[in-house]
């Protein structure tokens, strides 16, 4: 409980500052944006086709553009030292890592939202009728991306190297996740039946949610202690 | 010793070898329906095997390091990724090989080429991780704490790509199968060209981590000198 509480704590500070910035929120969504736009000069973006694919387009928009988002998470603690004071104070290395996914995990769900608006616009497809489901597959990957991105952004944190190394690291790892968030998505948004199938790329992205998390947890302070 | 072991296991090795490559060329008949190309099974799947089993000892390796901190867990771990990833690169090769003759491509989405893949990239990435970090101790742990992110992702990666798309012929080893599919006289070659290349592997490992050790003493010399 008292993680969970000092996790609040963190995630609530990264929000605040990002409210008063807006940096990463900007940054993300206007990327997000100008992927949709290019993505409509790949195909017919009026072809039924884009409705059975949707998923795909729209996960690889959201992990693209939280790329920007989980990079800044740590990295805007380094100036004037904060990131030590974070880890002199109080607050234990694992509630500092769910803190820091939390704040990516509000940010990117917005910047979410707003691109499936937009996708659902410039794109013509109907991606409301399943409204639930579609809430719950969005919570869960965003979750999975914001956990793996708050572990690989501490880890990398220090490298001279850290834009370039973060990208490479972190997308073999999001594979599994990818595909479940896309493939349930993709049913979603054509409407077809949700079936079994379906129900098992959503334990398959719980259980990614589940094992990061404790795993990142577990190796926090390994992560985070110098 | 370490120098003088990974001698005799070479040579054990390269006998074996030369034995199974007689055995696979001038004994086995061609395979029914493929003809000449099946013998690439001889390598293409121990390979995978032998890089599977290496990333899971590179696991344990650094759960060790981060347990007790020793340094030649991590120097082994290191090792043992470096030379597992050769050994799925062969892998990969060996069987895209296979499937241009076979299936007419170079390259199929199948979950198990798939995963191969993932596999040599998250590794790829450890091994970038390493060379990005110049503090021995922050690279150790770091990359011991990826290697862990890396070999639980690798599970949840190989079930759900193979959910996702299955295209790859069956098993058909004994162990897998329970025996049939595969001729005796095959797979007998097919374990013995296992065991050879899970000893070329065990020797270069023993190479490789001695050159890691005298790295890392070299590296500390050079700090030495600069600190006085």
């Amino acid at each position: 409980m008292k993680v969970l509480r000092q996790a609040f704590s963190v995630a609530h500070k990264d929000l605040s500052i990002e409210l008063r910035t807006k940096e990463s929120l900007n940054a993300a969504g206007a990327f997000a944006i100008a992927i949709l736009l290019l993505l409509s000069f790949v195909f017919d973006p009026f072809s039924d086709v884009v409705r059975e694919m949707s998923g795909g387009l729209l996960w690889l928009v959201f992990a693209f553009s939280g790329a920007l988002i989980f990079n800044r998470g740590f990295s805007r603690e380094l100036p004037n030292e904060c990131l030590d004071a974070l880890l002199a104070s109080p607050l234990s290395p694992a509630s500092l890592l769910i803190g820091k996914a939390g704040g990516i995990f509000v940010t990117l769900l917005p910047v979410e939202l707003v691109s499936l608006f937009v996708f659902g616009i410039f794109y013509n497809v109907r991606w409301w009728l399943h409204p639930t489901e579609l809430a719950g597959v969005f919570v869960l990957a965003t979750w999975g991306i914001s956990i793996v991105g708050a572990v690989f952004g501490a880890l990398t944190v220090n490298l001279r190297l850290r834009e370039l190394m973060l990208p490479v690291i972190i997308y073999p790892l999001l594979i599994p996740l990818l595909i479940g968030a896309i493939e349930v998505t993709n049913s979603l948004i054509a409407n077809h039946p949700i079936t079994d199938y379906e129900w098992l790329w959503a334990r398959v992205l719980l259980v990614f949610d589940v094992v990061m998390t404790a795993l990142a947890a577990a190796l926090a302070e390994t992560i985070l202690v110098n | 010793m370490r120098e003088r072991l990974s001698i005799v296991l070479a040579a054990v090795a390269a006998l074996l070898l030369a034995n199974n490559l007689h055995a696979m060329f001038l004994s086995l008949p061609d395979e029914a329906m493929q003809g000449a190309i099946y013998r690439i099974l001889f390598f293409h799947a121990p390979a995978a095997m032998v890089g599977m089993i290496g990333y899971f000892v590179a696991l344990t390796l650094s759960i060790m390091y981060l347990s007790f901190g020793d340094f030649k867990y991590d120097s082994l771990a290191a090792s043992v990724i470096e030379v597992s990833l050769a050994f799925s690169l062969v892998n990969i090769v060996t069987g895209s090989i296979w499937a241009r003759i076979i299936w007419g491509i170079w390259w199929t989405w199948d979950y198990r080429l798939t995963s191969a893949l993932v596999c040599v990239l998250i590794f790829s990435g450890y091994l970038m991780l390493r060379r990005a970090i110049d503090e021995p101790t922050q690279r150790a742990r770091l990359s011991s704490a990826l290697c862990i992110f890396g070999c639980v992702d690798v599970v949840i990666v190989w079930k759900s790509i193979e959910w996702f798309r299955n295209q790859h012929p069956g098993p058909v080893l004994d162990f897998r199968t329970g025996g049939g599919r595969m001729d005796p006289a095959m797979s007998h070659v097919f374990y013995m060209n296992f065991l050879a290349l899970l000893l070329v592997a065990t020797a270069l490992v023993l190479i490789r981590t001695r050159q890691e050790s005298t790295a890392r003493e070299i590296d500390s010399l050079r700090r030495l000198a600069h600190a006085a």
